[in-house]
């Protein structure tokens, strides 16, 4: 069996730690993942944007995709998935978004939500 | 190859398997369809220092495709495989260098499986809205990574296999 030289020390290791969790404490601090109040919830299939309510809307929605459908909800400024015929619902578990930039993904549908502080389209 | 290391190298598999089940029973973020604590990923760690890369790296892709098939669906093994590639010829890398513990391999391993998943995520869905996520993201694989780079450096350290 081979030998692998294990390095004497530390060093390397510890700078490269600390890099990465620095890295990860800059990322989460960048102003792109800040939580800023959202003003709309974007809906895209494939990318495309396909509906855009107002967060402060009541909104009952079903979805309809090629893949199937899920039911939107939104309702006191946060916006969720109901209900949802895909496989693992991961949309449904997801909650609650009401912070611009946050996002429900329901993969197999190929399906975004987005709460945006966008502009009026 | 000896019998010897095929049947080492079948138990391991057998191994990584189990560990994939019961990571498979954890929801750990169920944000994106394969996403796991990276239990499995011990083995791999394991086997990069104590068997041939080629078995490593075999090893892992069975155990990948395997889990998939068994407790995941076709999403989850294009994310899994995604992410096992990517993190494998990190870690790979990494440990050729011979400058890191394997701690550090590991880290790398988790941080690159992540950011490999993200990636396609973002292709997939043809949209930047999940970058949203790439912070967790990355402090979970540096979390995970560390997790998983202790207890096989022990292991490492505990199992001197010589076949």
């Amino acid at each position: 069996m081979r030998n692998s030289k294990l390095p004497s020390t530390f060093r390397n290791d510890a700078i490269l730690l600390g890099a990465l969790v620095l890295a990860a404490v800059i990322l989460f601090c960048t102003p792109f993942f800040f939580g800023k109040e959202g003003r709309f919830v974007v809906i895209e299939e494939n990318g495309r944007e396909i509906g855009r309510f107002s967060i402060t809307d009541e909104v009952t929605e079903e979805i309809r995709t090629g893949q199937g459908y899920n039911t939107l909800v939104i309702r006191g400024g946060a916006a969720w998935i109901e209900s949802a015929d895909c496989r693992d619902k991961i949309c449904i578990h997801r909650g609650s978004i009401r912070n611009a930039g946050e996002t429900i993904v329901c993969l197999p549908h190929r399906l975004v939500i987005t709460v945006t502080e966008g502009e009026e389209r | 190859m000896s019998g010897k290391r095929l049947a080492y190298l079948a138990s391991f598999l057998g191994l990584a398997m189990i560990l994939s089940y019961v990571e498979s029973l954890i929801p750990f973020f169920g944000l994106v369809p394969g996403m796991k604590a990276g239990l499995a990923n011990l083995v791999t760690v394991f086997l990069l220092y104590r068997f041939r890369t080629a078995e490593a790296f075999l090893v892992s892709l069975v155990r990948v495709a395997l889990s998939a098939l068994l407790f995941g669906t076709l999403f989850s093994f294009l994310f899994s495989v995604t992410g096992f590639l990517l993190s494998f010829f990190g870690m790979l890398l990494m440990k050729k260098s011979e400058r890191f513990r394997s701690i550090s391999v590991s880290v790398i391993g988790g941080v690159l499986h992540n950011m490999a998943q993200i990636a396609l995520a973002v292709i997939l869905l043809g949209s930047g809205a999940i970058a949203y996520y790439i912070p967790v993201l990355f402090a979970a694989g540096i979390l995970s990574g560390a997790i998983v780079g202790l207890i096989a450096a022990f292991l490492i350290r505990k199992i001197p296999i010589r076949l």
